[in-house]
């Protein structure tokens, strides 16, 4: 569904990526994991032309992306949940929901997935007049996941979802995000710190260092692999 | 003495000792000015020690309300969810569809009838106000709406004013004509700034419009054959009607109900983009710019066009000024005026249309009757500012975003209510 092929990217002097490629098949939930600054993120940016890259290429089910510009790229069908839940402080959650679906006219379609969301996360149904700014972590999480859905994407970009949450709602995000994946074959690019979470629920992953993948393979064999146990998993 | 009263009677003492000190310091501080009075005609200082008694005895209870103020503000901060009774009284107003019609109703009749009741001055006066309501609606776009400081906004009112005034004075053209006109060269000076600036925020936005504007009013000064510089343009002729030939008087009354009817206009089209997409997307660029790309929404497009119907607004103000006064010189450009402006649109209350009208009507009719005060004029308006900012920082008139969560509260429950039926 999404290759990258050689990607560069810069912030003005710092080489954040270094060559990286790598494929998202359709249908899946792949996971990127890695240190403190290896640059997940950036990648996450570069796809979604945020921080556009300098080098190298991006296709996205056929289409080169990478000159692209973010509402460009949106309107593909990808869409970037950002690290650190980005929602709008002042706006409703019900109004954050809208603005997820900027692009789309059709109010039928949003009425419809805004159901399925307060199904998804009902503490969000409860807490659809409350200002998002005065949500608390976990419920701004289940609401920047819920705006990224709004306008149905064909590829979600996750960055860090669990970042923050108490394990109970760790384990809600992901069962939601397997559901998600499940349930309308969104295909799934998960960026995550919590390394054993995201192998569980991932087909495949792989592992950036300093700017490069190091490693790639299916989940399952990730969380075999000695040097991600050293690493990634704490064992 | 029973044992509750000693701690309030431990804090009256300490409250009337901080006043004490507060008047000495002012004793202290204004002695200069107040007691040494120099007489140069007998060569001799006369030490007026009276004058700072009177300063002692007067600085002593305004310390003591100022203080008793700052602590019942406090404390209503500190118990939020009672509300006061303006905010009630507004509820009711707001919720009662007749009482806020009949409100409305008045209030325009005392705008259509305000020419025939009050004088030719006071119309004059009323027009400057009207004037900059509609220039702090047009900023509160840019401000407020869009979160992007803009400190150069005269720029595009001198650009409305100088296109009228030039246009009048080579060609002859109209008022009528030379709205438009004006208008679409002020949209394009506000494109025009709005590219380089398109990746700045915050201060440095602040800085470069600053600039933006000083270089306009600058260009204007020095470029003599294109604006006559310092001098001026003379001569503008005010706006006709139909022909037919007016009085001075009648001039003004005119002017008056066209500017009340483009208020009009602003308020319906402000009202309207609050709501529309593009308000949409220029609150949420305000709110998070990065969240706003992963949205899909277009930053450059919502950047511009903020500019863009901003400076658009300033460029018809701009074409009145000059009808209204029949000579502009570049004077009338400097960054006092952006100044004004904005803070009509922080006094009002950012992104509150209401507050924004309110905050032009204050800040604007205010000076001009305080006249009577004429040189204590700008010392109470510098103090009405501060005392404003101190107690209602969030302006004269909250936004609207807050009644509206008060009343989704109720509905919430409403609806949990409901829910709960339901199931
Ligand atoms: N806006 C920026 N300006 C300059 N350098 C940046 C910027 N954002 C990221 N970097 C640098 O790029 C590198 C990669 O950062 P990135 O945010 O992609 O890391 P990450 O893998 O997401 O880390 P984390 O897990 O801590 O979020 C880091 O060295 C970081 O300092
Ligand atoms: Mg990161």
């Amino acid at each position: 569904m999404l290759k990258v092929k050689n990607l560069h990217t810069y912030y003005g002097g710092i080489h954040a990526l270094k060559s990286v490629s790598f494929d998202l098949p359709e249908g899946e939930i792949i996971t990127l994991i890695g240190a403190n600054g290896a640059g997940k993120s950036t990648t996450l940016m570069s796809i979604s032309g945020i921080v556009p890259p300098r080098y190298g290429e991006i296709i996205f089910l056929g289409t080169p992306i990478h000159q692209l510009s973010p509402d460009r790229i949106f309107a593909l069908g990808i869409v970037q949940v950002p690290e650190g839940r980005r929602i709008f402080p002042q706006l409703t959650v019900r109004e954050n929901l809208d603005m997820g679906a900027y692009l789309r006219t059709d109010r039928k379609g949003i009425a419809q997935d805004i159901d399925y969301i307060f199904n998804l996360f009902p503490r969000l149904a409860e807490r659809r007049h409350q200002l998002g700014g005065t949500l608390s972590g976990g419920e701004q999480q289940m609401l920047a996941i819920s705006r990224g859905l709004m306008s149905r994407p064909k590829l979600l970009l996750l960055d860090e979802p669990s970042l923050g949450l108490a394990p109970v709602l760790v384990q809600l995000i992901f069962a939601t995000i397997e559901k998600i994946n499940r349930e309308n074959k969104t295909t799934i690019f998960l960026v995550e710190q919590n390394a054993n979470m995201a192998l569980r629920i991932a087909h495949r992953g792989y592992v950036m260092e300093s700017g490069v993948i190091t490693l790639e393979d299916t989940a399952a064999n990730l969380l075999k692999s000695e040097k991600v146990k050293q690493a990634y998993l704490g064992l | 003495m029973n044992t509750q009263s000693i701690p309030f009677i431990r804090r009256a003492v300490s409250e009337i000792g901080r006043s004490l000190l507060v008047s000495c310091w002012f004793m202290f501080l204004t002695f200069p000015i107040m007691v040494i009075k120099v007489n140069p005609l007998e060569r001799t200082i006369d030490w007026q020690w009276m004058r700072l008694v009177w300063i002692g005895l007067a600085v002593f209870p305004l310390s003591l309300v100022w203080r008793w103020l700052m602590m019942r503000k406090e404390q209503g901060s500190a118990k939020d969810g009672e509300d006061s009774w303006q905010k009630r009284l507004g509820e009711r107003i707001r919720a009662d569809r007749k009482i806020s019609a009949a409100i409305l109703a008045l209030l325009a009749a005392f705008v259509v009838a305000f020419p025939f009741i009050f004088s030719s001055y006071q119309t004059q006066i009323m027009i400057s106000a009207l004037m900059y309501v509609m220039l702090g609606l047009g900023l509160n776009i840019v401000v407020g709406l869009a979160g992007l400081l803009d400190l150069g906004y005269v720029a595009f009112y001198a650009v409305g004013a100088y296109s009228y005034a030039l246009l009048n004075h080579h060609f002859g053209l109209g008022f009528w004509s030379a709205l438009p006109i004006g208008a679409g060269l002020a949209t394009i000076f506000g494109i025009l700034l709005g590219f380089p600036v398109l990746r700045l925020r915050g201060d440095y936005l602040a800085i470069v419009t600053l600039g933006f504007g000083e270089i306009i009013r600058l260009v204007l000064e020095n470029w003599n054959a294109f604006s006559q510089g310092p001098s001026g343009i003379a001569g503008i002729s005010r706006p006709g009607f139909f022909g037919i030939e007016l009085s001075l008087s009648q001039h003004t009354v005119f002017l008056y109900f066209i500017v009340l009817a483009l208020v009009a206009f602003t308020i319906l089209v402000v009202s309207r983009l609050r709501n529309s997409r593009i308000g949409r997307a220029w609150i949420a660029l305000r709110e998070d710019e990065i969240a706003c790309q992963a949205m899909g929404i277009d930053k450059t497009k919502t950047k511009l066009t903020a500019f863009a119907l901003g400076a658009t607004w300033a460029g018809f103000v701009g074409c009145i000024f000059a009808a209204k006064t029949t000579f502009i010189n570049p004077a009338s450009f400097t960054f006092m005026e952006s100044a004004i402006i904005l803070s009509i649109v922080v006094l009002g209350g950012m992104g509150s249309i209401i507050g924004v009208i309110v905050g032009a009507l204050v800040l604007i009719l205010l000076p001009e009757y305080l006249r009577a005060f004429s040189e204590y004029r700008m010392l109470v308006f510098g103090a009405s500012m501060v005392l404003i900012m101190v107690f209602r920082p969030q302006g004269i008139i909250t936004g609207v975003r807050r009644h509206y969560r008060f009343r989704q509260k109720e509905g919430t429950e409403e609806q949990g209510e409901r829910d709960a039926a339901s199931a």
